[in-house]
């Protein structure tokens, strides 16, 4: 008799049904949101703390340099006072800092005998601020002084854009390449998360199974590989219908914030997002949106889908298992610890693998090597499929998962078959190893 | 006779461990299999085999005539001594679900929960959580669960821990009943009285070994040991005590008794009668009692275990 469908069933009822997984379903992304917005906020209030900064300046520059008054930051330049004067007030005061200009035979000569004093070791943002903004004003001088026009420096300054095109005549750009990472980073991680998630949800109901000693009723009934699978395939259903109402409402909520509050949430962004970003400096919006779509349009979309549910299913199918067969070894929660090592190793080798290396060349050999192994490949070779992975690696990379993958279920199943009627004793690996004979 | 389970000569083994050596057991149609032993003798082993939920390593087992497969699921009933449900599910969907899995239909297990859900008077807990109910209702519940799919076997470990004296009562009829309807019951217990009570048959197994098994009053009559209970009332107690003393082995003995009488217990040799003994006794005064004294399930278990 096929019972799984059934028991499928009343796993995924029995989830969606449970009232912290509504709670958490509904909550989680407001809770997003909210931690977002406190983030945004914080980061503002400390911007926004004013700080006075002192000049003593000898060469006379600082004029021209600090005119711009609209940031946080006010430049005081103090007039008719020596340096070790200046230090005593400005420390007084408490003012953030002390910035010293000597006196200079010529501009050039500033570079190096700038001095910035303060209490406490300044913000690195600051020091970045300052150096840009003296240097760019110095340089501007620089050029007047040697008789240059700015105006004709600046028209002759020329951007450049380099085309990228393959030997097959696949273009990319910049733009492309960003939102190819940024593609490739969100489905490795999305899975990377739903493994953590989920895989720990089906391992807690096998324990509560156990906990509640059902199992012995259930198994008279059907066979212990039936209700294995039929846990993991139902508990994933579960997995994926909160999963998309997440995305649904962390999407709505953001456009009603973005709208409401004026809030903009691409400000807590991402590296990925900042090269797109980068990318897209140059026209208005229109050519802004056109260009991105073109871009999307232009990844191997439908590589992209098929590749991402085959190594999503068979990437969350393996962990799962294994989930499982820890959920069936052990009597309560906290004896699962020294079990989780094995699975928790290769998973987060797989995403900073994947993030490392991937971003560093999405072909090369480690890159690569990782997006075979099946405890990594799900993770790496979704991250490394939107630059352009040979349809034969992918393949076999494919192959070898769900191969692995069976391994596993095979593997779980045998340990889940004796593990749910051991009670009371925490296992130990030589023990399981054991029961792998039986 | 006709046996709806014969089990051949069953070998399980966990590792080093030999749980079933060798077990060879019959169980007849229609009777009250008791299925006997110490802890850790192997009947959760032999019965889990016979529940499929483990495999033997050797040996047959055969249900209703043919090989013991995957299909005679639904013609077994098992209460497992570790009882347990799904305590955050209403008790209506569960019973649903795990009747289901037995392969009927919801239609068919609706009706027939219904009655069993009126019988044993738990018709309001339909919508009740199971963690809401008290260690004795969620037995109740797994009772109904265990016969509801009208298996031609039951098989009940330990089934009346948990229950008080009147609920144990109503389940220990139901069991009778179930069995006047043709059912055959496997039933595994530490408490000798309802073996006493209810079975018909026996099979005692220890450290792994079937010890004994039949027919409870052959065994009984195998057990007895020629020994009688006699009340004497004379006027020489201690005449009478040496007398008997001589041509009898003799332990003293305690019964209830409205007589002043001499109590005690008389071992006779097997090649004599008990008529023989009796008139012996008529003889030295007044007999107001004689009872043979039948080997309980007890003493039976205790001796059989003890020279093992």
């Amino acid at each position: 008799m096929n019972h799984l469908p059934l028991i499928t069933k009343r796993e995924y009822l029995n989830k969606v049904k449970n009232k912290s997984f509504i709670i958490m379903t509904f909550v989680s992304p407001l809770i997003m949101i909210g931690l977002g917005l406190l983030i945004g906020f914080l980061t503002n209030i400390n911007k926004n703390k004013e700080r006075i900064i002192d000049i003593v300046d000898e060469s006379g520059f600082a004029k021209e340099i600090f005119s711009d008054t609209t940031s946080s930051t006010k430049y005081r330049i103090l007039n008719n006072i020596d340096l070790a004067q200046a230090r005593i007030d400005v420390e007084e005061q408490e003012h953030y800092g002390l910035l010293y200009i000597p006196k200079v035979d010529s501009v050039s000569q500033l570079g190096e005998s700038v001095k910035f004093f303060s209490k406490d070791t300044p913000s690195l943002t600051l020091i970045a601020d300052l150096e840009s903004k003296i240097s760019k004003r110095l340089t501007d001088i620089n050029y007047k002084n040697k008789g240059f026009d700015i105006e004709k420096i600046r028209e002759a300054r020329i951007r450049i854009d380099i085309n990228q095109e393959s030997y097959t005549g696949e273009k990319s750009s910049k733009l492309s390449g960003g939102l190819k990472l940024a593609f490739g980073m969100a489905s490795g991680y999305l899975l990377f998360m739903f493994i953590i998630i989920y895989g720990n949800m089906i391992m807690r109901s096998i324990i509560e199974e156990k906990t509640s000693r059902v199992i012995e009723v259930i198994i008279s009934s059907v066979k212990p590989m039936q209700l294995m699978l039929g846990k993991i395939f139902g508990t994933s259903l579960a997995g994926v219908t909160q999963f998309v109402i997440w995305v649904l409402l962390l999407t709505i909520l953001s456009v009603v914030l973005s709208s409401v509050f004026g809030v903009n949430m691409s400000e807590m962004q991402s590296p990925q997002q900042e090269m797109v970003q980068e990318a897209m400096k140059n026209g208005d919006m229109q050519e802004k949106i056109s260009l991105v779509l073109n871009e999307i349009h232009n990844l191997p979309l439908v590589n992209l889908i098929v590749m991402f549910l085959l190594f999503f299913i068979g990437g969350f199918l393996l962990y799962s298992s294994l989930y499982a067969a820890i959920g069936a070894a052990v009597d309560n929660e906290t004896d699962t610890q020294q079990f989780m090592m094995p699975i928790m190793v290769p998973l987060i080798l797989a995403v900073y693998v994947g993030g490392f290396t991937v971003l560093e060349d999405p072909h090369g050999m480690v890159a690569q090597v990782f997006s075979f192994i099946p405890f990594t490949s799900p993770v790496v070779m979704l991250m490394r499929i939107p630059f352009g992975v040979p349809m034969w690696q992918q393949i076999v990379s494919v192959v070898l998962l769900f191969a692995t993958f069976i391994g596993t279920v095979w593997f779980a199943a045998k340990i889940y078959r004796v593990g749910i009627l051991m009670y009371g004793k925490k296992p130990s690996y030589k023990e399981i190893y054991k029961w792998l004979k039986y | 006779m006709d046996n709806l389970l014969v089990a051949e000569n069953i070998v399980k083994k966990y590792g080093d461990y030999t749980a079933l050596n060798n077990v060879s057991l019959s169980v007849p149609r229609g009777s009250i299999y008791g299925l006997l032993g110490p802890n850790g003798a192997g009947k959760t082993s032999f019965i889990r085999i016979i529940n499929q939920i483990t495999m033997p390593d050797n040996g047959t087992v055969t249900f209703d005539g043919s090989p013991l497969e995957q299909n005679h699921v639904k013609d077994i009933g098992y209460l497992p001594e570790e009882r347990g449900l799904y305590k955050s599910m209403k008790v209506g969907e569960q019973v649903l679900y795990l009747a289901q899995l037995k392969g009927l239909t919801k239609t068919e297990a609706k009706e027939r929960l219904k009655y069993w859900f009126d019988r044993l008077e738990i018709g309001d807990w339909w919508n009740k959580k199971v963690q809401e109910l008290s260690k004795g209702m969620a037995q109740k519940v797994q009772f109904v669960v265990t016969v509801l799919h009208q298996p031609k076997l039951l098989i009940f470990d330990e089934p009346f821990s948990g229950f008080d004296p009147i609920n144990a009562n109503l389940i220990k009829d139901e069991i009778l009943k179930l069995r006047e309807d043709g059912a055959t019951v496997i039933f595994s217990t530490h408490r000798m009285e309802s073996v006493e009570e209810l079975c018909d048959h026996i099979a005692l197994l220890d450290k792994s070994n079937k010890i004994l098994d039949g027919k409870l009053i052959d065994i009984k009559k195998q057990f007895k040991s020629n020994t009688f209970e006699v009340g004497v009332s004379t006027d020489n107690e201690g005449a009478l005590l040496s007398v008997l003393e001589d041509k009898f082995s003799v332990a003293s003995a305690s019964f209830k008794s409205i007589h002043d009488d001499v109590k005690v217990r008389i071992q006779i040799d097997p090649s004599s009668t008990p008529n023989e003994l009796l008139s012996f006794l008529t003889n030295q005064g007044q007999v107001n009692h004689f009872t043979e004294v039948i080997p309980s399930a007890s003493d039976i278990f205790i001796q059989s275990v003890q020279n093992n």
